[in-house]
């Protein structure tokens, strides 16, 4: 609120003009309205352009992205179920060419064990079961002859089914490895269960090596979503991978997701037949599209950064603009009036002075012949009626003296005699005015209150016709004033070279209707008592001064009125 | 003291005479410029008061021929009416000063005695 009192151009509150059918308010408001259309309008197609681009290109490269998981996912898949099926058809190839005996002796088990480690590498150990679950012979790293596998559920699974692959485990020396066992049975033959475990290194080096992008992870799960080789962005072996739909049926295929910070997320799975493994393959597209998005920052920051300059050229353009014009409006106003002030002074002056010469003419005659009838009755003898006649002479002298005065009055109205400037002290001035009138308004009772600071400085002007200024303001302040009023006069300096002249009365007030009628010659709201030439005759006399009058009035409550003259 | 009275308006200026001879000052008087101008020709005068708005010979004419008759002379304009301009023009010929009708023939005399 205080922001727009001080950004509020002046035209706000006026809104219409004075001179022509024209709304300021409606004015600024379609200039800037048609302003801000024209220029955010290629603002705002460039933008739609620029964004319509942008997800194009993002749809382009989100499927470019699709594709590039589903190659990735399916070499994947193929890689690591041929590194499975090979190591469980070296395991098979065992079990067909040796038997239970066979594989019993130890020397037979290692050099087995051996060529396996040589041939196809990541074999940790190898065990042999017999049919009742107790492991018979064993090489590796552990002390496992002997144990019991009867009531373990993958024993139960290899007999079922003739093959079992495990989840990812850390087993004892804590490094992740899994589980082949193949289950061997041949007529007239004792079947046994053969048992290896192999390290994840070489699977973990078969993801690795394939071709990622950036921003993506690739690695197996198990059934329950638990990392089985380590990833880059959901931690290492076993941790949880969170993403996954719930039902790991849905585990095939790629899907739109969205990871923990909430960015899009490009999540593809395939699973690895006859094992519990999924791979999966994550995606950010956003991350891809990194750079795009930067460009469409800069592309926003722009935007708004041209929109606000707009916002403000426009305000300022169109504020300068319409308050030119409402300048202008007040200019012409001002002149209008002063124009037709002068014009009228003008005219009246010419008529006055016309009617004062015609007048005077035959009044002087009047004036000479009764003076003379005068002159005759003092040198005459008496007769009857003589002192009769020498009152009647006296009262047509007397009324030949008050037409005299209206001439004269109507004469210094016409006036075009050249100002004779002086410097002038306003004090002694007012005081000199006021003893014209001190009579009456102490007979009114009215109380005059004279505020001229000492420092004021002198005023360059007329004396007799800012005498004759003061005069006619002060006299029709006290004519508005009942008896016991208060006048207030005084002086201010608004500028360096200006000298103001403040005269308020505490009378009846101008109605509104009457302000700008004022100063026109002839107008008089006091009947028979005023001749309607004082505040026009003030008027030309400040005018001609250079100066100004301003009038500020309120019905019931009074009248100021503010003489403004340069020094 | 012999005082010379020019004014279209006869009946002004005969009067004004007439009020002259009461008061016992020796006077003139003309209905024209130019019979002003031929009297000042004749006879030197104290005094000349003119009108300014005058057929044929204009007031400031009259007494510009008249200051060049008689430089000393004292002029006095007694007018109905005059514009500032005249005003002047008439000081910077030599005018003394300037009267608006009616006037108080005292004043006058005041003037011319002055």
């Amino acid at each position: 609120m205080i922001l727009w009192h001080k950004i509020k151009p002046a035209f706000w509150d006026r809104r219409e003009s004075e001179l022509e059918l024209l709304n300021y308010r409606r004015l600024w408001r379609n200039t800037f309205v048609l302003g801000l259309v024209a220029t955010l309008l290629p603002v705002v197609f460039l933008s739609w352009v620029n964004f319509y681009q942008f997800d194009r290109q993002y749809e382009l490269q989100s499927n470019e992205s699709k594709g590039h998981i589903q190659r990735l996912l399916s070499t994947g898949q193929v890689q690591i179920s041929y590194f499975l099926d090979e190591r469980r058809a070296a395991l098979n190839y065992v079990s067909l060419g040796y038997t239970f005996e066979q594989l019993s002796d130890l020397k037979n088990l290692a050099a087995v064990f051996l060529r396996l480690r040589r041939a196809f590498g990541g074999f940790v150990d190898l065990g042999l079961i017999d049919q009742r679950g107790i492991q018979r012979a064993y090489m590796g790293p552990y002390n496992l002859q002997g144990r019991d596998y009867k009531e373990q559920d993958w024993y139960k699974e290899v007999l079922l089914r003739g093959i079992y692959v495990s989840d990812v485990f850390l087993g004892h020396r804590n490094f992740p490895h899994f589980v082949i066992a193949v289950r061997h049975e041949q007529e007239g033959e004792e079947p046994y269960v053969l048992r290896a475990t192999i390290d994840t290194g070489r699977l973990n080096n078969l993801l690795r090596a394939a071709e990622m992008q950036p921003s993506g992870d690739l690695f197996l799960v198990n059934q329950q979503g638990v990392l089985q080789t380590p990833s880059q962005l959901y931690g290492g072996v076993l941790a949880r991978f969170p993403l996954l739909p719930s039902s790991p049926q849905e585990w095939h295929g790629i899907i739109e997701t969205k990871d923990p910070a909430g960015h899009p997320l490009l999540l593809g799975m395939a699973r690895i037949a006859n094992t519990p493994l999924t791979l999966v393959l994550t995606n950010q597209p956003k991350a891809l599209l990194h750079k795009w998005d930067q460009l469409r920052i800069n592309v926003i920051v722009m935007i708004a950064i041209s929109v606000l300059a707009i916002l403000v050229v426009l305000w300022w353009g169109t504020s300068t603009l319409v308050s030119r014009v409402f300048e202008a409006d007040l200019r012409r106003v001002g002149l209008l009036h002063e124009a037709e002030y002068t014009n009228k002074l003008a005219s009246i002056g010419r008529l006055a002075a016309g009617v004062a010469h015609e007048i005077n003419n035959p009044v002087a005659i009047i004036n000479e012949k009764v003076g003379l009838m005068g002159d005759l009755l003092a040198v005459s003898n008496d007769f009857g009626h003589k002192e009769k006649f020498i009152k009647l002479t006296l009262a047509i002298q007397a009324s030949v003296k008050r037409v005299s005065e209206i001439t004269h009055r109507l004469l210094g109205f016409a006036r075009h005699l050249p100002l004779k400037y002086e410097q002038i002290h306003l004090q002694a001035l007012v005081t000199e005015v006021l003893g014209f009138l001190g009579k009456e308004a102490e007979y009114r009772n009215i109380q005059i209150k004279v505020n001229i600071p000492p420092e004021v400085p002198t005023l360059r002007a007329d004396k007799g016709q800012l005498q004759q200024v003061l005069l006619n303001i002060i006299n029709n302040a006290m004519a508005a004033m009942d008896d016991g009023g208060l006048l207030d006069i005084s002086v201010k300096q608004p500028k360096e070279d200006t000298m103001s002249i403040v005269i308020s009365d505490d009378g009846v007030g101008i109605p509104k209707e009457n302000l700008n009628s004022i100063f026109e010659p002839f107008f008089s709201t006091r009947g028979e008592k005023g001749t309607g030439l004082g505040l026009s005759i003030t008027y030309g006399i400040v005018q001609k001064m250079g100066g100004h009058i301003d009038v500020e009035s309120e019905p019931g409550q009074g009248t100021t009125f503010t003489v403004v003259l340069p020094r | 003291m012999r005082v010379l009275l020019i004014d279209d308006e006869k009946e002004l200026v005969t009067t004004l005479s007439e009020r002259l001879d009461i008061r016992g000052i020796d006077n003139d008087w003309a209905t024209s410029g130019e019979s002003g101008l031929e009297l000042a020709k004749q006879q030197p005068y104290d005094c000349v008061v003119v009108d300014l708005k005058m057929p044929g010979l204009g007031g400031l004419e009259t007494i510009k021929a008249i200051k060049q008759e008689q430089p000393d002379t004292r002029v006095i304009i007694l007018t109905g009416h005059s514009s500032g301009e005249d005003m002047d023009s008439a000081m910077d010929i030599g005018t003394y000063r300037y009267l608006v009708k009616p006037v108080d023939i005292e004043d006058l005399l005041d003037l011319m005695q002055a």
